[in-house]
């Protein structure tokens, strides 16, 4: 009945949808968040996905959840809790639960909330919103099921294919939901089944069922709601992830550099969508190789450097572990090389599909000798891109081994990427040794900042052998010399150390009480935590290390101007523990937290409000 | 342009004197001037170890890298840039121990390497640890009641990961060595040269059988493809076949003829007898075969993957990063 129908307006929303980890959750969340980005809504994604490939369906451990949120205004995280809830079936209602707002929306398929479905979701009686508690009127039940079936009756599709398609019947509802248009919806299926027309016509007949259902019915939904773009930021834009954005980044910079892209890498958990992503880009002449381990990753992509290439590789911390000693050699060799550690829980094989900040200590220190390495985060899915080309840019011209830092939340996560221009990107121009050093050249001569040239072999009359062993600093020859060794350090070190990076911003009150610190893949919460702080009237600040080493010139300026610092990280505690390395007489307070969830904005709020107050 | 071994030396090679590390050296310099890539196009890669050492006497581009990686770097190597001729030099235990996952895979991929295995049974640097290819129950100092082990047999190791070019010869044998230098270059792909180095000072005479000429003549056979299995001091010997496996015959007696004797096929695939021939004279009264072995023609990794991106680039609309972004679902914010 419309006239009960109330339309509220919201500044965002959070939308989780839920179900088997083959139930199509995440292409349902990546259409949603399509529709609403091409209005002009933020955007941001998560996928929360299980280690297992495929559990037994209808299974706990089996759930995987997608959630999509859009707002007015720029939103900087997927949401800590959802406003609206998708449950394809019983266990996904039982673990997803959880991250609902006690007056979110819950939509259900009542035919996957049978006793056997119940029963495998450890329900202990029939009702299974009475033991959860969840009040009956906040509920949208349905039979999707049986109503994709009634609606593909005809189509003469296969009962598997048919059930396939209850995700879009989910979409459908959710466009109602939210007022959103479904035209951009059947563009992107008619697009993306452009070779199989009978698919993309199912889907997009499912997809306007459940539309109208939820149009027919509406009386049973507490209300709709509807999000206004608020910031507009004209452009043409893309969905990406932070692991395409990566491998993006990559390409961009090996095509601005003129330089052949070569990755070497091992399947590896979150991180392996890179491979993937550049495995398909052969007509951009991307060279791949699929390694027998790690090591061999690291060690071939130092092989390919050595021989002229733009080298990368992508991996997890259990990869890092292995790459070390190959990482290492480029250190000493001065090659260039991009490693892409993509953070997952540790220690060990640990939580391989959930999000930590842990390998920071590891990349920094982690390898035999003085090894100094330049060390970088993304802070968010888009920032990957960004991140990415100056992590190139950085190697490149300064002849080093770099680590970008991203996480499983980054990697997996999504935003709206406004298509950038390579044009305007800073050019990438490595330090070729000059053809009129022909002849008096030696491999470890310096250029003004310190560092030394690279000839590609190839070259005639640039011949010259590198190694892990210490090189004399004049002629390149194997030295023991202690005087030496000692140099070579001191130029290795200096030559890191004077690479230079952007100044540290402070994002907000510059008076402020307390000042926010994180590093990489946290920016987000921790930026939305800061503003609804500010919101609430209180004098707070962030600061957001992009850059770890070097870290940026104005460090200890900012962090001793301030009264309270925390530093909020996934982790221990490690960003803290460097930072009171590097600055005399630092003592920040702490927020750590090691779940392998995304930080929860409320929390992080509670948390330091305590601070502000002690 | 034509090269002489000057062209290739550099420095003064620090190896122990009697090592056999110097001859080979020699030798290769020499191969690589005949073989006439410039050195500015050539990449000696190895490991660590003594043998190791080999790229910062040559003045070709190279490295000498960490412990066991250098297939896996010079795999990068020459993928990146299919342009360099890739030499990789290796020790036993570089190549066989904590090199042996690389070994086997470069040879599986078949990447156009040359790949050196100074097979001098023993770790030198470490001085004097028995190694992957030591005998069963070898003293040594980790090893003081000998080893309880059994070694790798280099040629299985390459068989075994599909490998379809091995050779070998003596340190001290530089036409031998001449000779499947050459040949290595010649074959597109994964080739594994074995070179019998002996360790003057901490296996000396691991090699004895066959490091003196007079000696190869009486324990070795030197083997060609298209040529019949004949070896000892006068030629009186010969290889046959017998029942799964080979015999020795003396050519003469029982009606055996020269035309009885087995001719030899390196580019046969199938490398049972090819295996049969590199596995011999483990005192097994059978002589030590030298030569090529094996020498089968097969699609190179490097190769492939650039005729992989020829045909792909032919297929696909974008080629660039500008054309790449087009490929996504765009929205435009007005």
């Amino acid at each position: 009945m419309a006239e009960k129908l109330e339309v509220k307006e919201l500044d965002s929303v959070a939308v989780r949808f839920s179900g088997d980890s083959g139930d199509g959750m995440q292409l349902a969340g990546n259409i949603f968040s399509t529709i609403s980005a091409t209005v002009g809504n933020s955007i941001s994604t998560f996928p929360d996905y299980p280690a297992d490939i495929r559990a037994p369906q209808g299974s706990l451990t089996g759930v995987s959840g997608f959630q999509v949120h859009i707002g007015a205004n720029k939103v900087y995280t997927p949401g800590d809790k959802c406003d609206v809830l998708v449950a394809m079936n019983a266990a996904a209602l039982k673990t997803q639960y959880k991250y609902a707002k006690p007056n979110a929306t819950i939509i259900i398929d009542t035919d996957a909330f049978k006793e056997a479905d119940l029963q495998k979701a450890a329900f202990t009686t029939n009702d299974p919103l009475k033991e959860m508690g969840i009040d009956p009127d906040r509920v949208i039940a349905c039979s999707i099921t049986t109503m994709v079936k009634d609606c593909l009756a005809d189509s003469g599709m296969d009962p598997k294919s048919v059930f396939k398609c209850r995700n879009m019947f989910a979409l459908g509802l959710v466009s109602w939901l939210f007022s959103r248009d479904l035209k951009i919806a059947f563009n992107y299926l008619t697009e993306k089944f452009a070779k199989k027309p009978g698919v993309a016509e199912a889907n997009i007949k499912v997809i306007q069922a459940g539309y109208d259902f939820g149009a027919n019915t509406h009386s049973s939904a507490a209300n709709v709601y509807r999000i206004e773009s608020k910031v507009k930021e004209p452009g043409r834009y893309m969905d990406i992830t932070g692991n395409k954005a990566t491998a993006y980044g990559l390409i961009a910079a090996a095509e601005k550099a003129g330089l052949k892209l070569y990755l070497g890498s091992y399947p590896i958990t979150p991180a392996t969508d890179i491979l993937h992503e550049l495995s398909k880009h052969k007509s951009l002449g991307v060279v791949t190789v699929q390694c027998e381990d790690e090591i061999a990753g690291c060690a071939s992509a130092v092989g390919a450097s050595f021989a002229g290439a733009l080298a990368c590789t992508s991996t997890s911390g259990p990869g890092i572990c292995l790459k070390s000693e190959a990482m290492n050699l480029a250190v000493i060799m001065e090659l260039p090389l991009v490693v892409l550690d993509v953070q997952r829980g540790g220690p060990a094989t640990g939580l391989p599909t959930k999000s930590e900040q842990t390998d920071l200590l590891q990349c920094l220190f982690g390898r035999n000798g003085e090894s100094p390495m330049p060390v970088m985060a993304a802070t968010s899915p888009t920032d990957c891109f960004d991140a990415a080309y100056n992590a190139c840019k950085i190697a490149l011209e300064h002849m080093t081994p770099v680590v970008l830092l991203t996480d499983a939340y980054v990697a997996n996560g999504s935003g709206a990427f406004k298509l950038p221009n390579l044009a305007e990107f800073p050019a990438i121009n490595p330090p070729y040794v000059p053809e009129s050093m022909k002849g008096t050249w030696t491999p470890y001569m310096r250029t003004e900042n310190g560092t030394r040239n690279w000839a590609v072999p190839g070259r005639e009359g640039f011949q010259h052998i590198l190694g892990g062993l210490e090189k004399d600093d004049k002629t390149g020859a194997i030295s023991t010399a202690p005087e030496n060794h000692d140099l070579m350090t001191r130029k290795r070190q200096a030559k890191i150390d004077n690479i230079e990076v952007p100044d540290l911003e402070v994002i907000g009150d510059k008076n402020a009480d307390l000042l926010i610190v994180g590093f990489g893949g946290t920016y987000g919460h921790l930026r939305a935590a800061m503003e609804e702080m500010a919101a609430q009237g209180k004098k707070v600040a962030l600061a957001h290390f992009k850059y770890i080493n070097p870290l940026p010139k104005n460090t200890a300026k900012v962090l001793k101007s301030f009264k309270k610092v925390v530093v909020a990280e996934q982790n221990m505690g490690q960003l803290a523990a460097f930072l009171r390395m590097k600055v005399d007489g630092f003592v920040p307070y702490q927020f750590n937290e090691v779940k392998g969830q995304p930080f929860v904005v409320a929390e992080l709020v509670e948390a330091f409000n305590k601070i502000l107050n002690a | 342009m034509s090269y002489t071994a000057q062209d290739f030396k550099k420095g003064q090679p620090r190896w122990c004197p009697g090592c056999g590390d110097h001859f080979f050296l020699a030798s290769l310099q020499k191969a690589m001037a005949e073989i006439g890539v410039a050195p500015y196009e050539t990449a000696v890669i190895s490991g660590i170890g003594c043998s190791s050492r080999l790229p910062h006497y040559m003045a070709t581009y190279g490295m000498n890298t960490i412990h066991g990686r250098a297939a896996a770097i010079a795999t990068g190597a020459k993928v990146a840039n299919p342009k360099l001729t890739v030499w990789q030099i290796s020790g036993d235990g570089d190549g066989l121990a904590i090199g042996g996952n690389h070994f086997i895979h470069a040879n599986r991929r078949n990447i156009d390497l040359n790949m050196v295995l100074l097979n001098n049974r023993i770790y030198g640097l470490t001085k004097g640890q028995y190694s992957p290819t030591s005998p069963r129950g070898f003293v040594s100092k980790s090893s003081p009641y000998g080893t309880v082990e059994d070694p790798f047999r280099p040629a299985e190791l390459c068989f075994g990961a599909r490998g379809h070019f091995f050779a070998r010869a003596v340190a001290t044998d530089d036409a031998g060595i001449n000779h499947i230098l050459k040949a290595a270059y010649n074959h597109k792909g994964a080739s594994v040269c074995e070179i019998l180095q002996n360790c003057v000072i901490f296996n000396n005479g691991t090699h004895d059988a066959v490091y003196k000429p007079t000696d190869r003549k009486k324990n070795a056979i030197y083997v060609e493809h298209g040529k019949p299995l004949i070896f000892g001091e006068n030629n009186e010997f010969g290889l046959v076949q017998d029942g799964f496996g080979l015999k020795v015959v003396k050519i003469g007696e029982n009606g055996i003829t020269e035309k009885d004797i087995l001719v030899h096929d390196a580019k046969c695939q199938d490398n049972t007898l090819q295996l049969k021939l590199a596995l011999m004279g483990d005192g097994d009264g059978f002589p030590i075969a030298l030569g090529v072995i094996r020498d089968v023609e097969a699609p190179t990794y490097n190769d492939a993957v650039y005729a992989q991106i020829e045909e792909v680039s032919a297929a696909k609309k974008y080629h660039n990063f500008a054309e790449l972004l087009e490929t996504n679902d765009i929205w435009e914010v007005k």
